[in-house]
């Protein structure tokens, strides 16, 4: 399953989606949003997606996994909106025979996920506003 | 001289004044594409990094460009 969702991630549910009877482990990753970045509060982060090329790579990236390790379920789900500290913004969730695949082919799945999916935060501070790693070596507005 | 429509995404959006503008080039690679995109809007050039996707995928500078191509700037992306 894969999702691009403006609604709150339901873990469990995303759980139950790859859980199998031949699995010996499922892992999952829960990305939040934190409070802070650079010594500054963070009010709340903006996400945007472009939707279906979000999805047609992050289809990719599950086929890559599907080669490296013997998956038995799998799960990407991202919110895009209006997120405040504390929410979840990604949750990957896979299930294989053995842990170490499972462990694996999780962070495989995640770090792939934020190198190529199109798919960019803003974060907006009490004095401004920056999209994230948009600039090189970018200079905090004040 | 062709026209294409473009997507734009993230601080693009920003640096283009909107979701999408109509570009027209007298070629049809996506090199010329860029050429055209980074001498009407120069700050694009500022940017970390700058991939032009072709319907949804990533696409380099050889590519040849249709005009009924869906076509986005994708600046450095940072889901997660």
């Amino acid at each position: 399953m894969i999702k691009i969702t403006e609604k709150s991630i339901d873990v469990k549910k995303i759980i139950d989606t790859v859980s199998s009877l031949s699995a010996g482990a499922l892992n999952v990753f829960i990305g939040t949003v934190r409070n802070n970045a650079n010594g500054k509060n963070v009010l709340w982060l903006e996400y945007e997606a472009y939707e279906t090329m979000a999805v047609s790579q992050i289809r990719k990236i599950i086929e890559d996994a599907s080669h490296r390790w013997p998956l038995l379920g799998w799960a990407v789900s991202h919110r895009i909106g209006t997120l405040k500290p504390g929410e979840v913004s990604v949750v990957v969730a896979v299930s294989t025979p053995h842990r170490k695949d499972s462990f694996e082919a999780c962070q495989f799945i995640i770090d792939s996920v934020k190198e190529i999916a199109p798919i960019w935060k803003k974060e907006v501070f009490e004095d401004g506003e920056e999209w994230i790693s948009a600039r090189p070596e970018m200079a905090f507005k004040a | 001289m062709n026209k294409y429509r473009i997507k734009a995404f993230g601080i693009t959006k920003d640096l283009l004044g909107g979701k999408e503008t109509f570009i027209e080039i007298d070629g049809e690679k996506v090199a010329d594409l860029r050429a055209a995109l980074n001498e009407r809007y120069p700050e694009l050039l500022g940017l970390k990094s700058l991939f032009i996707a072709v319907n949804n995928d990533y696409a380099d500078d050889t590519i040849r460009l249709n005009p009924s191509d869906e076509i986005a700037l994708i600046p450095p992306v940072s889901g997660g």
